[in-house]
């Protein structure tokens, strides 16, 4: 048993009882759809069904149909990619590095978090795919033995580094989510009456007994997941930012993109976390497991966060005139004077500015202020890899070949087609997933909201 | 017949009536069949089903998808000269519309693929121009007529000479007037032809004219020396050059020629720190005037006065009278005056404009400077423009007289490309005989009775004299394409001859140039050496100075000019288009104009005042329509801003708006010609009056190649200097960058993570010379041609994603200070222009290498970055990580799609594919691709020496841009070979295993981050007066 202080606030509020808990989390599961349900995922579907037609398209006509051009050879492709991957981090921190520093308010937020993380994975992964000129030949850049000799990946390619960096994130973070997911699912097998849900919640529980000795073996693993995903929320990110930071193009070659590209991970993770969970929470009236503190505690690392990408943005600057290399300072002027200055003060104001209202305790336990700034992060965010990726390229270092890009319909579209994708699976994850770890949120109803 | 009970038995089974012989007695293979495994119940298996099927189904969709039919036909009897897979050349000769340029002919299989220039001519010395490499492609043109027509339905050809004779002898036989009208015709055969045609009916006449004239200056010449010809000029030799809108690099009578000459005396090196110097006044900027050291914007109507103004600064030293002339002040006429005199009989002047008092001036200035016994051949007449526009004009005042009974269309296109062209397509209706000879049904052609459409040059006999003494043969490389038939038969035909023009041309040239030479007893030898060179030089009397006996003050007295305060219009040629002859060829319309870099359009070239003025603003080739209207002509076109336009005066490119001249060029730009006046007889291409403008606030994009024209003041890129510190120091304008390190300053070539390649075979390396890059592109269409490089069309152009492999960046300078980065970005008023030929690099420590996830590009033993395509998957990631923007990616299927099968016609049309070099892949959707310094001509090369047991030389291999290079600005080489010319210009010199440039002008662009390409740039030297920055 620990010892709580009584003066702390308990994480989970409403006087919720174990039974409560089990109670509340699976009448979501368990509960006819409700009509708001219905309606987003109809929504979802719909701009799917754009998002794919548009995709095929661009598969099936070729990338032209984007507004690439000779100069700008990556732009809203490569800047979702980068953006849905970001998005992915939060999960991971919030299920791996706060359980090593046994931060138990993660326990209420951890599973959508993790939910969020694999689909933004996917999400970004679709970018991969699809911003390849043969997407049909994705399959050469894994190192796979061949006919063709002694034909082998690149590996001085950062591009190869992203392949293993994200597949191994995507497995890491999915057995992970997987794990956590299994003595939930035993509950609602447990509880279930329809033969269906019996049968799916049944394999998908995969023999949960609950025996003590299972409980161990699930503690450990968990551990060791955790222990295995830190590195990752490093390596992913500091990985994609080398695309970037390995090239010769002013603007791209800079050694400050790890940290800076991690801490920007981080920050529009948490952004969408927030945002996502403040959806769940009203919809499912799940007030009671994220509380206002769990808001908060989300506000301040994103006022963290934020603060380092606002430091990293300036020491940019600095380190671009200390350099005296004048292509490297004419990419930094451009970004903020050049054509493209409303995209570059646009980030500026959505990720150093918004963020800092933070401070104010007001502010940041305001949920309609929270929400707000929540996704004005991420416009931000999604600025910044426009920025850094457009911003550098549409203007580098031969004048003759300076062009400006604009998106299509098609760049819109597959965009559209990622959210489409993400919300359609959040929503099914929402409905016939416990969204809350009911386990793991037990074990602190007793020691976090009693005094005895 | 007694019924028989005899029973016979199939063996002794049946006869034992086993059991199981009547089981399977009805059963067609009574033996276990491995069909159906599961023996002998019957039916199939989950199994066999699942196998069934999955056959069913693979075999469906086999049969499904249809085998492509290819059509490879072997050889019954191989041709002795053709083997497959290796390249015949033959000599030939270029002549379109009076533009000459002696060609050798690449093909393969028996098509022509690609023209290069031919090297033993002593007039175009192996150079080329865009017009000719890409003339190629024309063959291939399935708008060409495919046989003859009369009055639009086909005909036969014995049906057609039958009704032309008839007709002719009908026109004949009452008295009735006959005209020949052509462009300038280069061939003496052809000539004889028509005087043969003549001597049939006596009642015709040629008659001559060219789209762009300078009949003034055939009239001038007669006025001031009593010959009516069109010298040859020697721009190699003359110290100081002078022109007056003549843009004698881009358009003017003989370009090819004069940029061989232009470019010996931009050459520099060790030994030679000497420049010619070269003024340029004229109103619109000009390829020419973009290569000169001073330049000034001159208005159209006052170019005579300046003209008048340099010849009274001249008189005024050589104590001449001087001739009353308004005042005028004209920047840099007094320096260029006194360079003049300075080089007297070292110097040129000449004047592009079409009028007689300009020429006659300009003729009296040369002689005044003694050039006509050096630069200046009035012996050696050029046949380049014969055009005579006074005998045009009466042609078209007869036919509208109704007094012209027969006229024949010979190859030219007057109702599209004359001033008077709508009022003869009127008249043409009181003709009662009109045959055209056109390749296509033109604007003229479809107006004709009859169409008796001529061969392609590439498929006929022909010779030509371009100039007195000079001579050369065209041969047919391709055996015709459609029905065709050489238009010189034709006339022979109707003539009541044979139309065996092969045998006429030889026994023309048997009695006439055989006869003038003494070198070759034999004839038929002579005719194989001949055509085995394509020319043959008999040279000409050489430059001696003539009495000039023109009347300069009566000339002065009257230099046309200004009647009103309106803008002025001068129409001009650009280097793709020229008189829009070949404008349906797609490798010219896409072809960025050397100054504008504009495609698929021509525009209005206004002044920045002008347009600041109008309220017009052109920012990425984002711009506006205006209404131009000249006497009661008026079009809507669209504006281009362009620097160093004479401000009042604006620019507008002929070529354009063609009507009939095929899905190509139908409809792109308009059409200038039709604003063309007519100055006491000549064609007047300066409209200085009665011109108006008015923005229609419509918005319009231009297709630009290069939207952003300044350099930025980036020493990285354009290092140049002036010939005064060039000769003080021969590094004068190299930037040298330096890397700070822990340990001090560094070369940037000294810190590496790389260990570098060693080269133990070939090295190869391509030398770009700023100096004497004109930036005319002709080597973008030879690297087209050769390299297999799609055409996009305008909308991909607006998209910027133009394929070409070689560029050419025109920068502009720019008045603002270093640090002002928004100023640096608009180009100065009157700016200096640099041209700079861009293809990859081959960088030896290449960023895009590094960056490709499937090793697609790779680095060769021989120095070269290669592409394989088939191994790319399309990331872009190498596109974006070259810091020089080279390479191209095929954003969609750009063959065998219909999107792009009116302008790709090269990779669409059965016909258009013939041009396809068949060593260079066609690339698919979805690669990326760049120049490859070509190398298949490498592997080709290495093959000759091979063969022929010995090292690669610098005659083995040469690339197609170097090749085509008229001012021979690209030397491309082997650089481990001592004796190559790359090795001995750089003056490579081997240290410590790493190859030393000891040329000092030798640059690498962006050296700072030491990607260490394999191309060099030379430092562009002006030789204009050091603290002029600008002209």
């Amino acid at each position: 048993m620990q010892v709580v202080s009584s003066v702390r606030e308990p994480l989970i509020t409403g006087g919720k009882s174990v039974a409560d808990v089990t109670q509340d989390i699976c009448k979501q599961v368990e509960g006819k759809p409700t009509k708001s349900w219905f309606a987003a995922l109809t929504v979802s579907l719909m701009v799917l069904a754009f998002g794919t037609f548009c995709l095929l398209t661009t598969w099936w006509e070729g990338i032209g149909v984007w507004g690439l051009n000779k100069t700008v050879g990556w732009a809203w492709d490569i800047t979702n990619f980068v953006w849905w991957v970001g998005i992915g981090h939060a999960g991971t921190l919030i299920s791996a590095i706060l359980l090593l520093f046994r931060q138990r308010w993660r326990m209420s937020i951890n599973r959508a978090a993790e939910a969020m993380t694999i689909f933004a994975v996917l999400c970004a992964a679709t970018f991969i795919l699809a911003h390849m000129g043969r997407p049909w030949l994705f399959h050469w850049a894994l190192p796979l033995p061949n006919t063709f000799g002694s034909l082998w990946v690149n590996f001085n390619s950062p591009l190869v580094w992203d392949v293993f960096a994200i597949s191994t994130y995507l497995t890491v973070s999915l057995v992970f989510w997987y794990i956590g997911l299994i003595p939930d699912f035993a509950t609602i097998r447990d509880r279930a009456k329809g033969k269906i849900a019996k049968i799916a919640y049944g394999a998908l529980s995969m023999g949960w007994t609950g025996g003590a000795k299972t409980w161990s073996r699930y503690e450990a693993v968990a551990l060791i997941l955790a222990g295995l995903s830190t590195p990752l929320v490093l390596s992913v990110h500091t990985i994609v930012s080398m695309d970037f930071a390995t090239s010769v193009i002013p603007g791209w070659h800079t050694t400050i993109f790890p940290p800076y590209f991690v801490a920007g991970a981080i920050f529009s993770g948490f952004a969408m976390v927030q945002t996502l969970l403040l959806i769940t929470r009203k919809v499912f009236k799940l007030e009671n497991y994220i509380t206002i503190f769990h808001i908060e505690l989300m506000n301040i690392v994103i006022i963290i966060t934020g603060s380092i990408v606002g430091i990293a943005y300036i020491t940019e600057f600095f380190i671009a005139w200390y350099s005296g290399v004048p292509a490297e300072q004419y990419a930094f002027l451009n970004r903020m004077f050049g054509p493209y200055w409303w995209a570059y003060w646009s980030m500026m104001t959505c990720n150093v500015i918004s963020p800092q209202l933070f401070w104010s305790k007001k502010i940041r336990t305001s949920i309609a202020a929270s929400f707000i700034l929540s996704i004005i992060v991420n416009i931000g965010m999604w600025f910044e890899r426009f920025v850094i990726i457009v911003t550098s390229l549409h203007r580098d270092f031969v004048p003759s070949s300076w062009a400006m890009f604009s998106p299509t319909l098609y760049d819109i579209g597959d965009y559209m087609f990622s959210f489409g994708l993400f919300f359609t699976l959040f929503l099914l994850f929402a409905k016939f997933f416990p969204v809350i770890n009911m386990a793991e949120v037990k074990s602190i109803v007793k020691s976090t909201s009693t005094k005895d | 017949m007694k019924q028989s009970n005899k029973q016979y038995w199939k063996g002794i089974e049946q006869l034992t009536n086993s059991h199981e012989v009547v089981k399977n007695a009805e059963r067609e293979f009574p033996e276990f069949l491995p069909i159906n495994e599961n023996g002998e119940s019957g039916g199939s298996s989950r199994r066999d089903f699942l196998k069934l099927m999955g056959f069913g189904i693979a075999a469906v969709s086999l049969a499904a998808c249809e085998a492509p039919v290819r059509k490879a036909i072997p050889y019954l009897n191989k041709p002795v000269d053709v083997d497959p897979g290796v390249a015949n050349y033959y000599a030939s000769t270029y002549s379109l519309g009076g533009n000459y340029c002696s060609i050798v002919v690449k093909t393969r299989e028996g098509r022509p693929i690609k023209i290069e220039g031919n090297k033993l001519s002593n007039i175009t010395k192996g150079g080329t121009n865009a017009q000719v490499e890409a003339s190629v492609l024309s063959l291939y043109d399935k708008e060409r007529l495919t046989g003859p027509k009369a009055k639009g339905a086909d005909i036969d050809w014995v049906a057609l000479d039958k009704e032309v004779i008839s007709k002719l002898e009908a026109i004949a036989a009452k008295g009735g007037q006959i005209r020949i009208v052509s462009n300038s015709i280069l061939s003496p055969t052809t000539k004889k032809v028509i005087a043969d045609f003549k001597a049939k009916y006596p009642t015709t006449e040629h008659v001559t004219y060219d789209a762009d004239s300078v009949s003034a200056m055939v009239e001038a010449n007669s006025q001031s020396f009593g010959q009516a010809v069109i010298p040859s000029y020697n721009f190699d030799k003359a110290q100081t050059i002078v022109s007056f809108a003549a843009d004698f690099l881009g358009t003017w009578i003989s370009p090819i020629e004069f940029t061989k000459q232009y470019a010996v005396n931009k050459k520099l090196g060790k030994d030679k720190k000497t420049m010619s110097r070269h003024y340029q006044f004229e109103s619109n900027l000009s390829l020419s005037g973009s290569n000169a050291d001073y330049r000034t914007p001159v208005k159209a109507s006052e170019l005579g006065l300046a003209v008048a103004h340099l010849y009274n600064a001249l008189a005024a030293k050589a104590g001449l009278a001087t001739v009353s002339v308004k005042a005028g002040s004209f920047k840099n006429l007094d320096k260029a005056a006194n360079d003049l005199w300075n080089n007297k009989g070292k110097s040129l002047v000449v004047a592009g404009t079409n009028d007689v008092s300009v020429q006659v001036l300009v003729n009296a200035i040369n002689s005044l400077l003694d050039n006509y016994s050096s630069t200046i051949n009035l012996a050696q007449a050029v046949n380049y423009r014969q055009g005579n526009d006074k005998q045009m004009a009466q042609l078209v005042a007869d036919a509208k007289a109704g007094k012209v009974d027969g006229v024949i269309f010979y190859n030219c296109n007057p109702v599209y490309d004359h001033a008077s062209g709508t009022e003869l397509a009127a008249a043409l209706a009181k003709v009662g005989f009109k045959l055209s000879t056109s390749d296509r049904m033109d604007e003229t052609a479809s107006l004709a009775d009859f169409v008796a459409p001529d061969h392609h040059f590439l498929e006929s006999w022909n010779d030509a004299e371009p100039k007195v003494g000079s001579y050369s043969l065209g041969q047919p490389t391709i055996s015709p394409i459609f029905k065709t038939r050489q238009a010189q038969a034709s006339f022979l035909v109707w003539a009541g001859g044979s139309d065996d023009y092969y045998n006429y041309l030889r026994n023309n040239w048997k009695s006439t140039v055989f006869s003038k030479q003494t070198s070759l007893m034999d004839f038929n030898t002579f005719w194989d050496k001949t055509l085995y060179d394509g020319v043959i030089e008999l040279g000409a009397p050489s430059a001696a100075s003539v009495a000039f006996a023109g009347d300069v003050a009566a000339a002065a007295a009257s230099l046309s000019a200004k009647t009103d305060n309106g803008p002025e219009l001068v129409i001009y040629q650009k280097v793709g288009i020229g008189t829009g002859n070949q404008a349906n060829n797609p490798w010219l319309q896409e072809m960025p104009d050397p100054i504008s870099k504009a495609t698929w359009d021509n525009y209005l070239t206004i002044s920045q005042a002008m347009a600041t003025e109008m309220g017009i603003t052109f920012v990425e080739s984002n711009t506006s329509l205006v209404n131009l209207k000249v006497g009661g002509k008026s079009v809507t076109l669209p504006v281009l801003v362009q620097p160093g336009q004479a401000n009042g005066t604006v620019g507008l490119a002929m070529g354009y708006g063609r009507e009939k001249a095929g899905r190509v060029a139908n409809g792109v730009g308009v059409n200038a010609y039709p604003f063309l006046t007519s100055a006491n007889g000549f064609v007047s291409f300066e409209i200085t009056s009665g011109v108006s403008i008015e923005a229609t606030g419509e918005k319009y994009q231009v297709p630009q190649t290069q939207t952003h024209q300044t350099y930025m003041k980036r020493q990285n890129i354009v290092q140049e200097s002036v010939l005064s510190e060039y000769v003080k120091d021969a590094s004068a304008g190299r930037f040298h960058p330096h890397v700070m390190g822990y340990d001090g300053e560094k070369k940037p070539s000294e810190i590496s993570l790389w260990s570098g390649h060693t080269y133990s075979n070939h090295h190869w390396g391509l030398v770009v010379d700023l100096n004497s890059c004109t930036g005319c592109s002709a080597c973008t269409i030879a690297c087209q041609a050769e390299n297999n490089v799609p055409v996009v069309g305008r909308q991909e152009v607006l998209n910027r994603r133009e394929m070409h492999w070689i560029r050419i960046d025109r920068y502009y300078s720019s008045d603002a200070d270093a640090n002002d980065v928004k100023g640096l970005e608009i180009a100065a008023e009157n700016p200096e222009v640099v041209f700079q030929p861009m293809m990859c690099q081959h960088c030896n420590n290449a960023p895009c290498e590094t960056v490709c996830p499937v090793a697609a590009t790779t680095h060769s033993s021989e120095g070269l970055n290669q592409m394989t395509y088939n191994r790319c998957i399309g990331t872009r990631y190498c596109a974006n990580n070259c810091p020089y923007k080279v390479r191209r990616f095929n954003w969609f299927k750009y063959h065998d799609n219909e999107k792009f099968a009116a302008v790709n016609v090269a990779m669409n049309d059965d016909l258009g594919k013939m041009v396809l070099n068949p060593d260079v892949t066609v690339r698919s959707r979805g690669v990326m691709e760049k120049c490859s310094l070509c190398v298949q001509r490498i592997q080709a090369g290495k093959l000759t020496a091979k063969k022929e047991g010995r090292r690669t030389n610098d005659d083995d291999v040469t690339t197609a841009c170097a090749s085509a290079c008229p001012a021979d600005a690209l030397i491309f080489g082997d650089m481990n070979d001592a004796n190559s010319k790359i090795s001995k210009f750089l003056r490579l010199e081997e240290k410590e295993d790493k190859k030393v440039v000891k040329e000092e002008r030798a640059f690498h662009m962006l050296e700072e981050i030491n990607v260490n390409p394999n191309v060099f740039y030379l430092t562009k030297i002006r030789n204009k007066d050091l603290q002029e920055n600008n002209v």
